[in-house]
C-alpha cells in the first residue's frame, strides 16, 4: 500500500467512515463552493476614506513609514527623496509592473533603476502592492515579473507603491479581488502579507527591527 | 413568577458541603460558612455523609473510585434547594466535573445534571444568589485577596468576593500582582513536583508581601495551606485566613498556621 | 531529540538551580503575557473568532481525508509533488530522497517544529547533507547543539551573553574588539552570514502554519523574513506538515491568522504570510523550481475519534506554554520532549506513547490558564486528566501515588468510617502543631514539609463540633 492510501486508510478507520459517505461530500463541497466568511472585525468596516486613514495609521503602529502622493507622476521624486533621507545611493531595484512604468522616473535623472530579480546586492527594492488590508495596516503582495518575490525581502529597505483604490478593509475583500482576478481557487506562486519591517524578538525576547527581511519598509499610498 | 423565586420566597434549604479540607483542619470556616448562610436567609444542614468531593482520585485518574464518591454525594445532597462549598475547587468538582463522571449512563447523567445545577461556591452564591451586598462585618485590616485557580477560571469567582470585602468596615484591599496566577498547590501536585510548587509558591510570596498587605484571604483553604505554609517558613508575619472568616466576622480563631495574637 | 520525559523529575529540579536559565525565564512572563493580553483588548471580536476558528478545525477533522484529497488535487495542478509519510521515518526518507536527487549538499530551514518531531536534520547530516536553521533562535540553539525550548521561541532560554560567546566560538572571522554586547549586534552578525547561506544552499526546508484545501496552498506565518529567503532562493522548496495543518478556504485561513499572532506574540498580524502555491511559473524571475509537500500523519490518525481529538486544533502558538507556571518554572527542555508545556503534556503522549512521558501530563496544577488563553479552546487539562486515566487504568502510575490515592477512596467511600479515622487523626495532628499551630516536619509528609510548613489542624472536625453544637441545641429546647 501507498503511503497515500496508509494515511487516508488510518483516517478514515479512527473516524469509522465507510460507505459512499454523501453527506461529508457534500459537507465540504459546499464549504468550498461557497467559502463562508466568518467574524469579520467591525474595526475597518468604514468609508473608503475611513479605511485609507485606518490603512496608514496601522501600518505606521506596526513599525511601517508612509508617505501619500497624488499621481503615480509623483512616485519617482517620493522614491527619491525617501534615499536621500536615508543616505542611500540612487539606486533602485524595482520589477516590469506596469502601473509604475510611467511613475516619474524620467524626472528623476540620477535614479539608477535596475530591473528584475534581486540579487541580494540591493540597498532598495521597489514594488506595487495588489492591495491593502486596512485591519492590520497589511500590504499583500503578488509574486510575478511584475513584482519578483525577492524584492520583498533581499534590500534593505523596502519601498511599497499602494494604490488608495486598492485598500480595502480586511482580508477576505483582498480574497474576492484575487479570485476577480486570477479565478476561483487559483493563486499567484507566492501571496505575500507584509505587516512592517522585518523583526526579531530571539534574544531576551527584545524587538529589533530588521532581522533577514528589510530593515526599513515605506510605503507609498497613490490617490 | 420563576422558580427560583418560588424558591427564595420559603426560606431556601442549602446543604453544606464543608469539603474535606474545611472539615479536617479548619473547621472555624465551616462556622463561617453556615453563619453567612444563615445571616442571608438560608436553612443549613450539614449531611454526615459527606468526606470529600473527589477531587484527589479523579486528578489521579481514578476514575472509578471518583464516581462512587460522587454517587454518594448526589444521593447526600440531591435534596437540597442549593449545595454550597466553601471552596472554589469543590464547587467546581460537583458543578462542571460530576455530570461528565456519568457518561453512557442516562439515569445517572441527568441526575448527576440536575444536582450540579443546583450547585455553588458560597461567596458566588451569597453575591449572585442570595444577592448579599454587605454582611455586616468589620475588620481593621489591609489584605490581599489571591484568585484561586478552579473558583476563578471554571466558576468566573472574580469579582464576587471583591464587592463583599469592600463593604467589610475598616477593610483595605491591596491587590497584588498576578493575584489570579497559581499558587502551587494543585492538589496532590504539590506534594508530586514538590520542587516545582515550591518555586511556584516562592513567587507567590513574593507578591503577597510587595502588596503591603498584613493579611492573605481567598477562598480555598488547600491554596491557603500551601501559602500559609510557605509564609510561616519564610518567617513571614501575614496573617492567612478563608475569605468567609472575615466576611462573617469570625476572626476570633487564630490564622492558619499562625498562634494568633 | 532523545526522548526524556521519564527525566522530567530530575531535570525541573536541575532547572531550577539553574540561575541563567532562571533569569531567562523572566523574559517569558514579561514578554509575552501582557502583549497577548493588549492584543485581545484591543480587538472585540476575538473571544468570536476562537469561537470561530474552534469551530472551523473541527469541522475539518471530521472532513479530514476529503479535505486532504482536495489539498492534494490542487498542489498537483499548480504543478507541485504530495508525498505522504506515516511515520517520522518515512518522512525523513522522503525528505533526503528529494535532496539527494536535487544533489544538494546543504539546505536552509525555516523555523519548523515539525522537523524537530522527525529529527530531520540529524538525518540529513548523517546522509552527507548539511541543514542550516535560518530563523535566529534556531541558528542559535544549532550552534550550541541543543533544541528549541519554547515551540516558537527556541532560544527563550538563553541570555544575550549565552548566545554571544557562541558566536565568538563559531564565528571565527570575528574580530576581538567587535562588540557583540547587544542583541542588534548579534542580529547583525547572524544576518550577514546566513545571507550567504541562503544562496548557496540547494534545497530550503520550511514547515506550515496551514495547507488550504481549497487552492493547494502552503501558508507560513514569521516575523524574519527567513522563512522566505528559504523557500524563494532554493532550488527546491520542501514544505514538511502534519496532517491537521489543513483548511478549508482562504475565508477560514484569515479567520484562524487573526487569532493566532495575537495568542503567540500579541502582534495584530506577523510581519510576514505567506502563501505559497506550487513551484516557479513560466514567467516567474524568482522562486523554487520544485515544489514538495510532505504530509505527515505521525500518530496523529489514531488520535481522531478519540478523546485526544481536540488536540489536532491545536496551532502552536506557544499561549498555553506563555502562561504556565510550571513552565515558567522549569523552562520546555524539562520536559524532556519536542512540544514543551501544556500542549507537550497532551500531544507527546500520543505521539510517543504514556509509558515513557507519563510525568508530562502529571506536572500540572490543573490551574486551567493554558485552557483560558488558548485560540482554539482546546480544553488542555481535561486532556492531561484523560492520560491520568489511562495510566491509572494500565497501573502505569507510581505505587505510592496509586496505593495512597486507593486508601484515600477506601475510607472516603465509607464515610463511618471515615468520621472514626479522622477523630483520633486530626487531634493527634492538632497536638504535634502545638503552641505554634504548625509542623515543621511530618513523616510521609516530606513533599509538603520540604519547602514548607504544615498548618495543624484547629482539632475536632467540622462536622464533630457541627454534631455536638446541633445536640446541645437540642437538649436547651430549640
Amino acid at each position: 500500500m501507498s503511503g497515500r492510501d496508509t494515511v487516508l486508510g488510518k483516517i478514515r478507520a479512527s473516524m469509522r467512515v465507510s460507505g459512499p459517505d454523501a453527506e461529508r461530500k457534500a459537507a465540504v463541497a459546499s464549504r468550498l463552493r461557497d467559502t463562508p466568511t466568518g467574524v469579520i472585525p467591525a474595526r475597518a468596516d468604514l468609508p473608503a476614506a475611513g479605511q485609507q486613514e485606518l490603512f496608514c495609521a496601522m501600518a505606521a503602529q506596526f513599525g511601517a513609514s508612509v508617505a501619500r502622493v497624488n499621481d503615480y507622476r509623483e512616485v519617482a521624486a517620493e522614491v527619491s527623496a525617501y534615499l536621500r533621507a536615508h543616505n542611500l545611493p540612487a539606486e533602485i531595484r524595482i520589477g516590469a509592473d506596469p502601473r509604475l512604468k510611467d511613475a516619474g522616473w524620467d524626472l528623476e535623472k540620477n535614479l539608477e533603476l535596475r530591473h528584475g530579480a534581486s540579487d541580494g546586492g540591493d540597498l532598495a527594492g521597489v514594488s506595487h502592492a495588489m492591495a491593502g488590508i486596512a485591519e492590520t495596516g497589511t500590504l499583500a503582495l503578488l509574486s510575478g515579473p511584475d513584482n519578483p518575490t525577492t524584492i520583498n525581502f533581499l534590500p534593505e529597505h523596502h519601498i511599497v507603491v499602494l494604490r488608495e483604490s486598492d485598500i480595502k478593509g480586511d482580508m477576505e475583500s483582498v480574497w474576492a479581488m484575487l479570485r476577480e482576478q486570477k479565478g476561483k481557487g487559483v493563486m499567484p506562486r507566492a501571496l505575500n502579507l507584509v505587516t512592517g519591517p522585518s523583526r526579531s524578538g530571539d534574544i531576551e525576547q527584545t524587538i529589533i527591527l530588521g532581522a533577514h527581511g528589510p530593515r526599513a519598509l515605506h510605503i507609498v499610498v497613490v490617490a | 413568577m420563576t422558580s427560583s423565586e418560588t424558591r427564595v420566597a420559603r426560606q431556601p434549604r442549602v446543604g453544606l458541603f464543608a469539603t474535606c479540607l474545611v472539615d479536617l483542619f479548619r473547621p472555624s470556616v465551616g462556622f463561617a460558612s453556615v453563619k453567612l448562610l444563615q445571616d442571608a436567609g438560608c436553612e443549613v444542614h450539614v449531611p454526615v455523609a459527606q468526606t470529600c468531593c473527589g477531587q484527589p482520585t479523579y486528578n489521579t485518574g481514578d476514575r472509578a473510585d471518583t464516581r462512587e464518591i460522587a454517587e454518594q454525594v448526589i444521593e447526600a445532597f440531591e435534596g437540597f434547594d442549593f449545595i454550597v462549598a466553601p471552596s472554589g475547587s469543590c464547587a467546581a468538582m460537583l458543578k462542571k466535573h460530576y455530570p461528565g463522571l456519568f457518561k453512557g449512563n442516562a439515569d445517572w447523567e441527568d441526575r448527576a445534571q440536575r444536582f450540579s445545577d443546583k450547585c455553588h461556591e458560597l461567596v458566588s452564591f451569597l453575591a449572585d444568589v442570595m444577592m448579599v451586598r454587605d454582611t455586616g462585618a468589620a475588620l481593621s485590616a489591609r489584605v490581599t485577596y489571591h484568585d484561586s485557580c478552579s473558583g476563578l477560571r471554571e466558576l468566573g469567582v472574580q469579582q464576587q468576593p471583591r464587592k463583599l470585602l469592600a463593604n467589610v468596615g475598616g477593610l483595605e484591599l491591596h491587590e497584588m500582582k498576578d493575584s489570579d496566577v497559581c499558587c502551587g498547590f494543585g492538589g496532590t501536585f504539590c506534594v508530586k513536583y514538590s520542587d516545582i510548587s515550591n518555586a511556584i509558591v516562592t513567587k507567590k510570596v513574593g507578591n503577597i508581601d510587595a502588596s503591603g498587605a498584613d493579611m492573605l484571604l481567598a477562598g480555598d483553604v488547600g491554596c491557603l495551606m500551601n501559602m500559609a505554609g510557605k509564609l510561616k517558613r519564610l518567617g513571614s508575619d501575614v496573617e492567612v485566613r478563608h475569605v468567609a472568616e472575615v466576611l462573617a466576622g469570625m476572626t476570633d480563631q487564630p490564622p492558619i498556621a499562625g498562634s494568633g495574637k | 531529540m532523545q526522548l526524556a520525559a521519564k527525566h522530567f523529575k530530575a531535570s525541573a529540579s536541575k532547572a531550577l538551580l539553574d540561575a541563567q536559565l532562571q533569569k531567562a525565564l523572566g523574559n517569558v512572563e514579561k514578554g509575552f503575557i501582557g502583549k497577548r493580553q493588549k492584543a485581545a483588548d484591543a480587538l472585540p471580536e476575538f473571544d468570536a473568532l476562537r469561537d470561530n476558528a474552534r469551530d472551523i478545525k473541527n469541522h475539518v477533522l471530521a472532513h479530514l481525508d476529503l479535505y486532504l484529497e482536495e489539498y492534494e488535487r490542487n498542489v498537483v495542478a499548480a504543478g507541485g509533488h504530495v508525498h505522504w509519510a506515516e511515520t517520522a521515518e518515512d518522512a525523513r526518507r522522503i525528505v533526503l530522497d528529494i535532496c539527494q536527487k536535487a544533489n544538494a549538499r546543504t539546505v536552509t530551514k525555516g523555523k519548523s517544529m515539525i522537523t524537530e518531531e522527525i529529527a530531520l536534520n540529524d538525518h540529513l547530516t548523517a546522509n552527507g547533507i548539511e541543514p542550516v536553521e535560518t530563523d535566529l533562535g534556531e541558528y542559535i540553539i544549532q550552534l550550541r547543539g541543543e533544541y528549541p525550548s519554547h515551540i516558537i521561541a527556541p532560544a527563550v532560554h538563553l541570555n544575550k551573553d549565552q548566545v554571544e560567546g557562541d558566536f565568538r566560538r563559531v564565528h571565527t572571522h570575528l574580530p576581538e574588539g567587535r562588540d557583540l554586547s547587544e542583541p542588534v549586534a548579534l542580529l547583525s552578525e547572524a544576518r550577514e552570514v546566513l545571507r550567504k547561506r541562503y544562496f548557496a544552499a540547494d534545497v530550503g526546508i520550511t514547515g506550515a502554519n496551514f495547507l488550504i484545501a481549497e487552492t493547494g496552498t502552503s501558508v507560513i506565518v514569521t516575523n524574519e523574513g527567513n522563512g522566505d529567503l528559504t523557500q524563494t532562493l532554493g532550488k527546491v522548496h520542501v514544505v514538511v506538515a502534519s496532517i491537521e495543518k489543513i483548511v478549508p478556504t482562504l475565508e477560514d485561513t484569515a479567520q484562524i491568522l487573526r487569532v493566532l499572532a495575537r495568542s503567540a506574540t500579541g502582534q495584530d498580524m506577523s510581519v510576514y504570510t505567506t502563501f505559497s502555491t506550487g513551484p516557479k511559473r513560466p514567467d516567474d524571475p524568482d522562486g523554487p523550481g520544485e515544489y514538495h509537500v510532505v504530509l505527515l500523519d505521525n500518530g496523529r490518525s489514531a488520535m481522531l475519534g478519540t478523546e485526544y481529538q481536540d488536540m489536532l486544533r491545536c496551532i502552536r502558538c506557544g499561549a498555553c506554554m506563555n502562561h504556565c507556571p510550571v513552565y515558567h518554572a522549569v523552562g520546555g527542555h524539562a520536559y524532556g520532549s519536542v512540544y514543551p508545556g501544556p500542549m507537550g503534556a497532551v500531544l507527546t503522549p500520543s505521539l510517543n506513547g504514556i509509558e515513557e512521558t507519563g510525568q508530562l501530563p502529571n506536572a500540572s496544577t490543573f490551574c486551567g490558564r493554558c485552557e483560558a488563553v488558548c485560540p482554539m479552546r482546546i480544553p488542555l487539562p481535561k486532556m492531561m486528566r484523560h492520560w491520568r486515566e489511562r495510566e491509572f487504568e494500565r497501573n502505569l502510575t507510581p505505587l505510592t501515588s496509586r496505593y495512597g490515592i486507593r486508601a484515600w477512596a477506601f475510607f472516603a467511600k465509607r464515610p463511618r468510617l471515615y468520621r472514626l479515622a479522622v477523630s483520633f487523626g486530626m487531634p493527634v495532628l492538632s497536638l504535634l502543631g502545638g503552641k505554634s499551630r504548625r509542623l515543621h516536619s511530618l513523616p510521609f509528609a516530606g513533599g509538603w514539609t520540604r519547602h514548607r510548613d504544615l498548618p495543624a489542624p484547629e482539632g475536632r472536625t467540622f462536622l464533630q463540633e457541627w454534631a455536638q453544637r446541633e445536640a446541645l441545641k437540642q437538649g436547651s429546647g430549640h
